[in-house]
């Protein structure tokens, strides 16, 4: 990890004021901040800090934490709290495409410790680490809601079931190919079940 | 065949859009309670249908929404718990991809009858993509007046909202949610007051599970004595089960509470038999929380009476020999599997999952995690079995929250009924491992 990593350079004081939401990522927020009463504002902490993730390189850096803090009108400390409280929020720079196996019991059942250790080989990365030129980040995962459609890893928005070696080569191929990041909010998921 | 009234037309196409789920009866009840009842007689025909929460618990709905606090210019709000996260259980997934309208027209029926005019669906945000075809849904029928201001030309008004959570099992506890959408951690809260007194925002609140909300649809639709009359005593109507494990057929299936537990594994209506012609061993019925049970217990109760998949039959013989139907997550076990180091990923699952808040659950989960490394390591002795034991009677009943019943109750329940084989493994010195990829591959091939 650290500064190898593609489109993870720290935000450093300077570029703080750069940190802004694009215009089209701005207008999903300020939907997002209409759901709620007024003055409730902070209740759209949650999905907004999904929105910044996937506009500021896939993480959270303590700047966008506070960015987001100002748009909402909140403490810093408000957003860090939750930020760090959930696990779809990196707190560290990821690659381009995180992985994110299941390994609760019923994915345990059928195979999951070996799709992780067949992509763990195949990557040449450990679980937490991320490949050299920054496009995979292998991560383990507790319970996806897949279970009848076991083994299964999420990858952004992507629900990617009933795998096999085979297929986890395709999947990794396509990635590899379409060089995107991939984020939660992104609309061209897929889904299988 | 059993009758189905959530799921029935799953396989229609396009059954997501408004137009064909409408063309296939959808919305019927919102116009038949906003037109011809009122929100007591809603909530009435819900009473006497003994609905029970779906998410686990099995509280009757119409007792806790009777429970709601009403003051005078305050608001009231209903919350969806889509933050289905009990290892074993997806059916609230399958229900909001495949009819998504269902759960929107239970909310507008079920918000109209607690008087609410704001309500959310708090999901987890791991089914981003969900959420995206629920927002979709609600978009079209806010364009055709199922949402809105004066819904059907009446007085009722309704605003409905999707939130996607962070990640965080803890959150489909209710006051957990409630404090992960009013944007913060997410904590439980101490109770009383119960979200039904001081809710969001403080306000009276009613948090119910995906399939209790589409469950209200059809009793609205045949009253709630035509619902009572089906399934078998206090466990009436049908049940979602999310079937999964070492089946031919994993996947969802709505049954007439009633099933006998054998006719569901092995008939080709539902789980359709263990893969591979291997043996059962053990089901976890109701999601990772409830006690596992072994082959004996699950098909036939300690009195040797066939087990039926009801809350009242699973729970036959207390957790002595007993179970729960819980969230329906029903997780079945063939010959070959390691009862201990399937608890280990439970127990990895809750230790991970634990909010911190109480010591004895942020402590023991982590404790009991360790003790059962040592046996999957080769390293753990006899002593340790009992160790294990001691720090989940430790447990439960001492947190805020169930979560601490929840990762105690799956290691005292494998404790129980199969010592043997964390004594073998004590014994023996070593764990021997298996590939269940190359296991189930290998057979397929």
């Amino acid at each position: 990890m650290g500064s190898q990593v593609h489109g993870t350079q720290s935000f450093d004081k300077a570029k703080r004021a750069e940190l802004k939401f694009s215009e089209e990522a701005m207008k999903t927020v300020e939907t997002i901040i209409s759901r709620y009463p007024a003055g409730k504002q902070k209740s759209a902490l949650l999905p907004v800090l999904h929105v910044a993730q996937a506009e500021f390189g896939g993480w959270l850096s303590p700047e966008a934490m506070d960015y987001v803090a100002s748009v909402l009108n909140i403490k810093p400390i408000e957003v860090f709290e939750v930020a760090s409280f959930y696990t779809m929020y990196n707190l560290k720079p990821v690659g381009k495409c995180v992985l994110e196996v299941c390994q609760t019991s019923s994915c345990w059942l059928n195979g999951a410790e070996d799709i992780v250790k067949y992509i763990e080989k195949k990557l040449g990365i450990k679980v937490g680490e991320t490949t050299r030129d920054g496009m995979f980040t292998l991560k383990v995962a507790e319970c996806l809601g897949s279970c009848g459609t076991a083994p299964m890893m999420q990858c952004g928005a992507s629900y990617h079931e009933n795998l096999t070696y085979e297929k986890v080569d395709a999947i990794l191929d396509n990635y590899k190919t379409e060089g995107k990041q991939r984020n939660y909010t992104d609309l061209d998921y897929k889904n299988t079940l | 065949m059993g009758r189905k009234l959530l799921i029935h037309n799953d396989k229609v196409p396009n059954i997501h859009t408004l137009e064909v789920y409408r063309a296939h009866g959808g919305y019927a009840s919102v116009e038949k309670a906003l037109k011809t009842m009122t929100p007591d007689q809603v909530t009435d025909e819900v009473k006497k249908s003994g609905l029970r929460g779906r998410g686990g618990a099995g509280f009757p709905t119409g007792m806790k929404w009777s429970f709601l606090a009403k003051p005078e210019g305050v608001p009231r709000f209903l919350v969806c718990n889509a933050d289905e996260s009990e290892p074993g259980t997806f059916k609230d997934r399958y229900l909001m991809e495949k009819i998504p309208h269902a759960l929107i027209e239970g909310m507008i029926t079920s918000s109209y009858a607690l008087g609410a005019n704001q309500s959310y669906i708090y999901i987890r945000g791991e089914y981003f993509y969900v959420a995206r075809i629920l927002e979709q849904a609600i978009r079209e029928a806010y364009a055709a007046g199922w949402l809105g201001k004066n819904i059907l030309g009446t007085n009722y008004s309704l605003d409905l909202s999707v939130q996607v959570g962070g990640g965080a099992y803890i959150c489909g506890e209710e006051t957990a949610l409630l404090e992960s959408l009013e944007g913060k951690r997410g904590n439980p809260r101490i109770k009383p007051p119960f979200p039904a007194v001081a809710g969001l925002w403080g306000c009276p609140t009613v948090v119910n599970n995906v399939e209790t909300i589409a469950a209200v649809c059809p009793i609205v639709m045949m009253g709630g004595e035509e619902y009572a009359k089906i399934g078998i005593g206090k466990s009436t109507g049908t049940k979602l089960i999310s079937a999964s494990g070492h089946i031919n057929k994993p996947g969802v299936y709505e049954i007439e509470l009633g099933v006998p537990v054998e006719e569901f594994i092995y008939s080709e209506e539902y789980c359709g038999g263990i893969r591979n012609g291997k043996k059962l061993k053990a089901v976890v019925a109701g999601g990772s929380s409830v006690p596992i049970l072994p082959t004996e217990l699950i098909l036939k109760t300690a009195k040797g009476e066939h087990r039926l998949m009801t809350y009242e039959s699973l729970a036959d013989g207390g957790f002595q020999t007993g179970t729960m139907l819980g969230s329906g997550g029903f997780i079945v076990m063939d010959e070959d599997t390691s009862i201990v180091k399937n608890l280990f990923t439970f127990t990895r699952f809750y230790h991970h999952e634990s909010c911190g808040q109480c010591s004895p659950c942020r402590e023991g989960t982590g404790w009991m995690e360790k003790i059962l490394k040592k046996f999957l390591n080769g390293t753990a002795t006899e002593v340790d079995v009992d160790l294990l034991w001691d720090v989940q009677s430790k447990i439960e009943g001492k947190t805020i929250c169930p979560l601490g019943e929840a990762a105690a109750w799956p290691v005292a329940a494998a404790i129980r009924h199969f010592k043997h084989e964390f004594l073998e493994i004590a014994r023996n010195k070593k764990f021997v491992d298996i590939s269940h990829y190359e296991r189930l591959n290998a057979i397929k091939a």
